[in-house]
This record gives C-alpha cells, structure tokens and sequence, in this order.
C-alpha cells in the first residue's frame, strides 16, 4: 500500500479537493460549488474523490484543510493540519513553480498577492473589506449583461477598444458600466472594460506598494478568465503564467503539508455521517459570544467562539 | 446635592492610575467604564457618525455605558489630531441624546500652561486642592510607569509560559493590589514584589526567538480588545513581542527632538499624532533584528495612513516583512486570523531559510 495525501479548500464560493501521492502527483481532483453549506460540500466532494481513488494501490494517511471554513472542516475530516489559505497557496505554487516571485490570487470573496524570494514567502497582503476586483463581482456583472460568467472571457479578447469603466469601487463600476452600456458601448467593448477594471482595482489595492516580479503565476477561480489574464499581461508587461490546475493551488498545498504532520486513519465513508453545528449565545457578559458546536452524530465532538474561559464548553473525550 | 462620580474613558490598564487622580486629587468618586464588549461598540457606533475613527465609537460607547452605571461628570481629552475634536462632539452628542451629564473636556487645556489643567480640574470640584491634586498626579505618574514595565516584561515572556495563563493570572493580580497603593513607597514596594514574582514563573524561552515588533495609532495599538487581542495571539506562538507605544514612553519621555532627527531621511515634516513614532520605531525595530512588524490602526487614522508609504520603503530598504491592519467595527476574527496565521507562517519560514 502507498500513502496518500487528502487536501481540501473549502472557500465561499467553491469547494476544492484534491488527492496527492508522496511526490505530489495529482491522483483524484475535484471542485464543486460551496452553496453556502461547507459540511454538505465537503461530503459530495468526498463521494466524488472516493469514486476516482484507487483504493487498491493506496491508503490516505494526511489530510489537510485549508479556506475559510478550514477549521469546521478540519474537525469533521480529522485533519492532521489545518492552514490558513495565504500559506496553503505559497506552497502549492511553489511544488510546482519553484522559481515563482509573484503569485496573483483572486478568489470568489477575496483576493491576495504573495511575494516570494528564494522559494520563501516575504511578503503577502489580502483584500478583506472590498469586493471591487473579485470574482463575485465578475459574475454578478456578467448576470447582468445577460452572459455566462463562462462567455466572459472570449468574448473579451475580441475587443480592440476596452471601455474605461471606474475601477475604485464595486458601487461606482456598476453604475459606470450602465450608462456606458446605455450610451451605446459595445457588449464586447464593456465586458473588456470589466476585465480591466479588476485589474486595475486589484493591482492598486491588493498590490498597492508591491515590487512584482516575474515570473507571475495566476491563480484562484477568476484565473480561469482569459480577459483578466490579458488585463494582467497588459498592465505589468510580462507573461503570466496560470497552470491548468491553478483553481487547485489551495488543496495542493495543504495536502503537501500534512504529509510533514503526524499520520491520521481517513474514512471515506463520511456521507451517512450526521453532522449538525448549532450555535450557542453565551451569557456569561455583555459581549455575548457567539459560540458554535459541532456534533457527530449527536456527539460533541468540537466547539468556538468565546473570548474568555469563563464561556469555554468542555468536550468530553477530546482526542 | 449630588455627589461628583467621574468617569474617564479606558484604555489599556491605564484605569486604576485615573482613579487615583479621580478619588485622591479630585475627591470625587470614581465610575469606571465597565469592561468593552460588543455591546459597548454598538451602542457607540449607533450615536457616532459612521466615519469617524473607532476609538471615538470606543469612548461614546462607554460613556452610555458608565452614566448607566451612575456617573454624573465624564472627562475626555485632547490630542494632535481628530482626538481634538472627541469632547466637543461627544458632548453635544450626549447633551442631544437627553443625558444630563457634566464634561469636561480637557482638549480646552493647554500643555504648555499646566494651570489650565487646574482650571479644568476645578470645573470637576471647585473646592479643588492644588497640593492634593498635583501630588495625586504625580503618583499616577509613577504607576503608569510601573504598569508599562510590568507589561513590557509580560509582553515579551508570556509566549513561553509553561503554564498558559499564568501571566495573565499575576497582572490582574498586580492591577488588583495597585489599586491600594498611597503613595510612591508603597508604589515601588509593590512593584517590586511583583517583578520577583512575574520572574518566578516557569518559562521556556529559545536562545533565538522570534521577534516581531508593534506599531501604530495610539488607541488601538494599546486597546487590547480593539485589536482583537493580537498581541496576546502572536505571542502564544512563541514569539517575543516588542511595543515601544505606551504612556510612559510616548507622553513621558517622548524626545520628540532625537525622533524627528533619526528619522529625517524618511519623513522630513511631523504628520500629527504617533505618525513620528511609528516611523522612528519601525527602522528601530528593523535594526535591532525583528523577523516582522505589525502596523495596527482604526480604519480612517490620517496620520498613521501618511505613515504607510514610509513603512513600504522601510519594508524594502531593511527587507523586513510589514504588515497592516485596519480596525472598525467589525466583530469576526476569521479574516484577521488567517492573516495573522499566514504573518507567522511567514516569517518562521524566513527565518528557517536563513540558516
């Protein structure tokens, strides 16, 4: 039997896993929708990852999770590691492309930029307060030109003029791309405009203060936006690089790290597992934390939330 | 008539020296601000315009919140920037919201004449004791310094507690007894019977730690809960934790002269406010070997904005890693977690690289 590794990013938007031997070879993948139930995700991913696996050959023995529902999905899988998603992508770009000095991420809720010298992270910033250069706002801007946020894209790259469209804010984009729209822009012309508007956006906030250096890899589900990878070229004036598999640089890099973790026994058989979180106001002061439980089949098995250890909720039998 | 209760906004542990100034100098009684929670910051927000800075969401929040809990006269003071215009506004704010309050607003004093600081003082008690209230001062002096001593030694030996909370056990302690102290024999006693004990406990320290220094604006840099406690989540990482930001050292002995002149290759004009400071301690925390530096600030601090540049070319110039947060009134961790998850990450992988 040889060993395995299982490593799952679980974002807002989509949910990412992928199944690796012990020299980083991609052995099972998938990515699926979030649809706002990270428990009910992770269980579909798992049933599809099980049907790709070779149970025969190999035995998973790390799992890693990483995103931001990492942590309730670390204690429903029996993660070996748990990592935030900042660290999770600087090492899976970095098993493949060990050369990289930029990494441009832009997700469905976030975006960052990580900078690395020597195969070691030195710098990194993270869009928290904005949605304006992210891929939620790609798609609710494509709804509304009547597109698919696939069409996107292609469509362009067919455009010779791009329309300037205001790239500080989500607010003043939408309204900007309206009257553009209404005044008789072409179609082509705005979503090309759009493309460069994230760019824009992301290079001056997230990248605001930056040296980027190539070589740049692209990555995060908007990477996979062909106009957006144009805008990128066009703006920094070098090849970015984006890897076939650069929506699953997150999961890559958490399963590699818990390979250096000590082993776990992974079930596949999760589905039939009744997992249940409720939350549980605390009343201990004016602070009322908002504390959360996670059971197992009606067992305890986990709980967050407060500030104190006045509001803490013990677990009985905590491995 | 009514009797004098006083409340002053807290911060940091800084509470049992205002009341000493408040119940010796004074001869008032003293109302402090009950402990910050979510609540605080919600009421605060509520009656504040929503873009002001957060410490002035912090300070109208526990004001509700101490005239609730019987005070009758709140003090604020003033500063180099928008904290000038704090009392002004808080004042009118409360006076519209139907609270019949005295303030006082300290920003009217000048730091030039101190006796308009007993002009104002008077305004709290006007059969004031000149004698009394100067050496109430002086002692609350004395035990704001006390305080930054005991907290820089907590701040840079928690992370290697063996026993978790054992730190943080003996400071409330420490808060506890300061409470009693009468005047600087009994100050020094005290101080340094805790010392010996804050020594005694158990630590495993590495020859070779990491270090990560603080800098930024004045309230939250030192407002544990409007920083999301983040000195206290890094340093259970193992890490050494360095904050030069505190009373003694910023009011004190602010050398004000020697700052401006060290940092004269980065910024040749005084941006307001602890803009100065963050600069100057930035390069020194660079030189002196930190793996990182944390920048912290309410969302909207013009002078700590005007320091961000400057800290991006230190970043380059002493290749140190910077990194900056924004706080407002938001209450969820889970963003600035993972970045402070993924700051560590970092800068424990350099300093490995560079073995």
């Amino acid at each position: 039997m040889k060993k395995a590794y299982l490593g799952v990013d679980i974002g807002s938007i989509s949910t990412k896993g992928v199944i690796i031997d012990e020299k980083n070879t991609i052995l099972a993948s998938e990515y699926i929708w979030t649809e706002g139930d990270p428990i009910g995700a992770v269980k579909r991913l798992i049933a599809t990852l099980k049907k790709q696996f070779d149970h025969k050959k190999y035995r998973v023995v790390g799992v890693g999770t990483t995103g931001s529902a990492r942590k309730l999905i670390g204690v429903i899988l029996g993660a070996n590691i748990v990592k935030n998603e900042i660290t999770a992508h600087a090492i899976g770009t970095l098993s493949l492309y060990p050369d990289v000095r930029t990494i441009f991420e832009i997700g469905g809720q976030d975006s960052k930029i990580i900078i690395i010298d020597n195969g070691i992270v030195v710098d990194y910033a993270m869009n928290t307060l904005c949605a304006a250069g992210t891929g939620s706002f790609l798609s609710s801007q494509s709804r509304r030109l009547g597109l698919e946020v696939e069409e996107f894209g292609p469509l362009a790259l067919k455009s010779k003029n791009p329309t300037n469209i205001a790239a500080r804010c989500t607010v003043f984009a939408e309204s900007d791309l309206v009257h553009k729209a209404q005044i008789g822009h072409k179609k082509e012309d705005i979503v090309a405009g759009l493309c460069k508007a994230v760019v824009t956006n992301y290079l001056n906030n997230v990248g605001k203060g930056k040296k980027i250096n190539a070589p740049i890899v692209f990555q995060g589900g908007v990477s996979k936006n062909v106009g957006v990878i144009r805008a990128f070229e066009e703006a920094t004036g070098e090849k970015i690089i984006v890897d076939p598999n650069s929506h699953l640089m997150g999961a890559l890099g958490v399963a590699i790290l818990s390979k250096r973790e000590k082993e776990v026994e992974f079930d596949f058989n999760i589905e039939d597992i009744v997992f249940e979180t409720k939350g549980l106001e605390c009343k201990g002061c004016a602070n009322n934390c908002e504390r959360i439980c996670i059971y197992k089949d009606g067992v305890l098995i986990d709980a967050w939330g407060n500030k104190c250890d006045k509001g803490a909720i013990k677990i009985k039998n905590k491995a | 008539m009514n009797k004098t209760r006083v409340n002053f906004p807290r911060f940091g542990s800084y509470d049992v020296a205002v009341e000493h100034i408040i119940r010796a100098g004074l001869d008032c009684e003293y109302v402090n601000t009950p402990p910050i929670t979510k609540k605080t910051l919600e009421i605060g927000s509520k009656y504040s315009p929503d873009f002001v800075c957060t410490p002035f969401k912090y300070n109208l929040g526990g004001y509700i919140e101490s005239i609730e809990a019987g005070a009758n006269t709140l003090i604020q003071i003033g500063g180099v920037c928008r904290l000038g215009y704090y009392g002004e506004l808080q004042k009118q704010i409360l006076k519209d919201l139907g609270y019949d309050v005295k303030f006082i607003n300290m920003a009217n004093a000048n730091f030039r004449k101190p006796i308009t600081f007993y002009e104002e003082f008077k305004k709290v008690n006007p059969n004031l004791n000149l004698k009394k209230i100067t050496s109430a001062c002086m002692l609350a002096v004395h035990m704001v310094e006390v305080i930054d001593k005991v907290e820089d030694f907590i701040r840079q030996n928690v992370g290697f507690e063996k026993e978790e909370g054992s730190f943080d056990k003996l400071h409330h302690e420490f808060l506890d007894d300061l409470r009693d102290v009468n005047d600087k024999k009994e100050l020094n006693l005290l101080y340094k019977l805790y010392m010996k004990k804050f020594k005694k406990i158990e630590i495993d320290k590495p020859k070779n730690p990491l270090k990560v220094g603080f800098v930024g604006e004045y309230y939250t840099i030192m407002d544990q809960y409007s920083n999301h406690y983040m000195e206290k989540e890094l340093a259970k990482k193992g890490i050494v934790i360095y904050r030069w930001m505190n009373l003694t050292n910023s009011i004190l002995n602010p050398h004000v002269k020697e700052v401006k002149q060290s940092i004269k290759n980065y910024a040749k004009y005084d941006m307001g406010a602890t803009a100065m400071f963050t600069i100057k301690k930035a390069i020194d925390y660079a030189k002196d070997g930190c793996d990182g530096i944390i920048h912290v600030k309410s969302f909207g601090c013009t002078p700590e904005i005007d320091t961000m540049p400057v800290l991006q070319r230190i970043s380059e110039d002493f290749k140190i890693p910077i990194i900056y947060f924004s706080f407002d009134s938001q209450t969820s961790d889970v963003g600035i977690n993972t970045r402070v998850e993924a700051f560590y990450d970092m800068i424990m992988m350099r300093k490995e690289g560079k073995k």
